[in-house]
């Protein structure tokens, strides 16, 4: 290696600090770098740059280029690499630099990073982790505001998450870098900047738990990343109680947790910008029906994007769920 | 460190024109241009100057998402620009605005999808110039496609068919799909130019993060020819490409230009480089600019006087103020463009869901 920069130390973060859900994700990683020497962090423009939101901020400067590694720009080598990383022992944290560009990446993910484990029969594992920045309603080009997650949620092999806020950003990342299975992890870009107190010693739910964030008796809202925010905001608007719980694991769902909800309200709403037909949002229904079948005072609806590629961003309004399409949604529930 | 693949050792450099203004003869090379050619090729600089200024102004006041400004890079965009002949087809990346306009292609078209009222919308063969392509890579196996097409359509070979054109950067060079397209263009012999504009940089990330031999090499290795020209010379870029396209025309398969440049500003304007590369480095860039050179050219040789330049700079602003009127002029996309175009033939689904969103905005109206 070439011009290494001196690794240079700078405090880990410690007790209760406010940190926005980028920053938060750069704490975690930092922690997760500090606890355990085999995890890496690689990408397009991770190194010196610190990423083109800045989640990766400060790690290449605090543990070296051999550590923090600006890779050639191709997210097939990216993921590929990562997979001959974790054989050698090391456990790759890899950033695609936005949801439409995980594609090319799709091959390694799919037919190799997914599968090794089984065709080793157990005796090969992956713990490589795929950080994704996804999701809309930031006025981007095209590729730059896509929710590929039930491509992967639909892939056996591998776990999805996706976090909603800071408290969870910085706990589940550090909990998807420890897993011993690959975790193709999504970030809600239009988040980045929101803040939250994030206390370094209470450990958030582990990562596969779906959680209650807003209680309420007279319907469930069914949510992940970006739409949770939107979802509370949608509940604090409406005059019905309406409780939201936030997926946070994709795959495995935690059906048992979003089964109670629905059971004590009997209306569910499913909520993603990702397209309604083939969404995970079906998925979920179909689970919903079946388990609680004669708690259902109506069909569980879904409330997500439209058939049609992501629109350009003047159109994007129109595109993503908000709090009017949702409470409609809502609304057509209560009228069954 | 393998230093050459990214300091430009003068002899591997095609040069016509050097920083100075001075004009190289260049035994492969030949040009001969006319007076007004030369005027022309200077005027051409100085507009799509001012037109990407006034994109990236035009970004700063809110009118546009984003802009990739081509800033350093337009005499390598001209040059090879105005090698092109009618029928060729350009598979460009999302920074070719110069080339687009030597196509004939409106630069308002460009803003729209900045702007995001659509993701391209122009016609690509209406100017020989493909949708832009933000995919990294992508475009470069359908440029090889349409020029296997090419092959198929019976002229190929004559001297009177037509070529591909695909550009892309350095940082494209280390995706599958180019060095796929390298592949298949070679195998096939493909009537295609590769134009890879070398502007140092991928982002915050150099040269040497995706190469460590000269990228024109590496089209050796594939089987075509591979040259490397001052992409900041547009008297160069022009030749280069000329006799590129003309051995795609005659068939004697693809060729890959590296032009050797520099991207003056920001990758793009959400871009701050300050945080990954110093600016000695562009001062020294600076010296090399593309329009200043031909400026001294044509001063020195008594081609064009004040006069010239005053007109063409008068010329430049003009436009940037018609681009700017144009460009606030643009209406909005309607709702119902989310449902249109995304298939030819009707889709059932997509009927579906466009009746349900137009009741559903209708009952806002009750
Ligand atoms: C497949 C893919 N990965 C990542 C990106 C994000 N991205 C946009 S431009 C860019 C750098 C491109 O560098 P280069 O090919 O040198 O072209 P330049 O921008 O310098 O003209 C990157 C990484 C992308 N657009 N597509
Ligand atoms: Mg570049």
């Amino acid at each position: 290696m070439t011009e290494v920069t001196a690794p240079e130390q700078s405090a880990p973060l410690t007790g209760t600090q406010t940190l926005t859900l980028a920053k938060a994700l750069n704490a975690g990683m930092r922690r997760a770098m500090a606890e355990d020497p085999k995890v890496l962090v690689m990408g397009e423009d991770v190194g010196r740059l610190g990423g083109v939101f800045r989640v990766t901020d400060g790690l290449q400067r605090e543990f070296g280029e051999d550590r923090v590694i600006d890779t050639p720009l191709a997210e097939s080598g990216i993921i590929g690499t990562a997979i001959g990383m974790a054989l050698r022992g090391y456990r790759p944290v890899c950033e695609i630099q936005f949801d439409g560009f995980v594609f090319p990446a799709a091959n390694q993910i799919i037919t190799q990073l997914a599968k090794m484990r089984l065709r080793s029969l157990g005796q090969v594992t992956l713990p490589v982790v795929v950080r994704i920045p996804c999701g809309g309603g930031i006025g981007a080009v095209e590729h730059h505001s896509e929710s590929p997650e039930a491509y992967f949620a639909h892939t056996a092999g591998l776990r999805v998450v996706a976090c909603s806020n800071p408290v969870d950003a910085y706990w589940m990342l550090q909990e998807a870098i420890a897993c011993p299975d690959p975790v193709v992890f999504f970030e809600p870009k239009r988040r980045y900047w929101d803040k939250a107190p994030v206390d370094t010693e209470a450990p958030a739910a582990p990562m596969g738990d779906a959680v209650v964030v807003r209680e309420g008796t007279d319907a469930t809202l069914l949510a992940y990343g970006p739409m949770v925010k939107t979802c509370l905001e949608a509940a604090e608007a409406d005059d019905r109680s309406l409780e939201v719980v936030d997926l946070r694991s994709l795959s495995p769902l935690d059906t048992p947790a979003l089964e109670a909800s629905v059971r004590k309200t009997g209306r569910c709403v499913v909520v993603h910008e990702a397209p309604v037909f083939g969404g995970l949002g079906g998925e979920i229904a179909a689970r919903i029906t079946e388990a609680c079948f004669y708690h259902l005072e109506a069909p569980v609806l879904r409330v997500g994007g439209f058939a049609t590629p992501y629109p350009a961003s003047r159109l994007e309004d129109h595109y993503l769920p908000d709090l009017d399409r949702i409470l409609d949604t809502v609304d057509r529930t209560f009228a069954w | 460190m393998t230093v050459d693949a990214h300091t430009a050792r003068d002899a591997e450099l095609v040069q016509l024109l050097t920083p100075e203004g001075e004009r190289l003869e260049h035994p492969d090379y030949p040009l001969s241009l006319s007076d007004q050619q030369l005027r022309d090729l200077y005027r051409d600089l100085v507009v799509v100057r001012a037109l990407d200024l006034e994109s990236v102004a035009l970004t700063r006041r809110g009118e546009l998402g984003l802009w990739p400004s081509l800033l350093g890079q337009e005499a390598a965009q001209v040059g090879s620009g105005r090698a092109l002949g009618a029928g060729d087809m350009v598979f460009p990346t999302y920074r070719e605005h110069a080339v687009a306009y030597c196509r004939g292609m409106p630069w308002l078209n460009i803003l729209r999808l900045f702007r995001g009222v659509n993701h391209a919308g122009w016609d690509p063969k209406e100017f020989g110039f493909h949708l832009y392509t933000i995919v990294i890579g992508t475009q470069t196996l359908h440029a090889t496609g349409y020029a296997m097409g090419i092959q198929r359509d019976g002229h190929h070979g004559t001297g009177i068919g037509d070529t591909a054109l695909a550009y892309f950067g350095d940082g494209a060079t280390s995706q599958g799909d180019v060095n796929e397209s390298f592949v298949w263009a070679a195998v096939y012999n493909a009537p295609i130019v590769f134009f890879c504009q070398n502007n140092q940089w991928a982002i915050s990330e150099p040269l040497e993060r995706q190469t460590r031999i000269p990228l024109y090499r590496r089209a050796q290795g594939f089987g075509f020819p591979g040259v490397r020209v001052d992409g900041n010379d547009v008297l160069a870029c022009l030749a280069v490409t000329r006799r590129a396209l003309d051995r795609a025309r005659t068939g004697q398969g693809p060729s890959l230009i590296e032009a050797f440049t520099y991207r003056m500003g920001a990758h793009t304007t959400t871009d701050d480089p300050t945080r990954y590369r110093h600016s000695d480095e562009l001062e020294a860039w600076k010296l090399k600019d593309p329009i200043a050179r031909v400026k001294a050219y044509l001063s020195r040789t008594g081609l064009a006087n004040a006069q010239f330049f005053e007109e063409v700079d008068v010329q430049a602003a003009e436009a940037a103020v018609e681009l700017r009127a144009a460009c606030l002029a643009l209406p909005d996309p309607s709702p119902d463009a989310l449902f249109q175009h995304v298939y030819a033939a009707p889709h059932r689904l997509l009927e579906e869901e466009r009746a349900a969103y137009e009741t559903y905005l209708a009952g806002f109206h009750d």
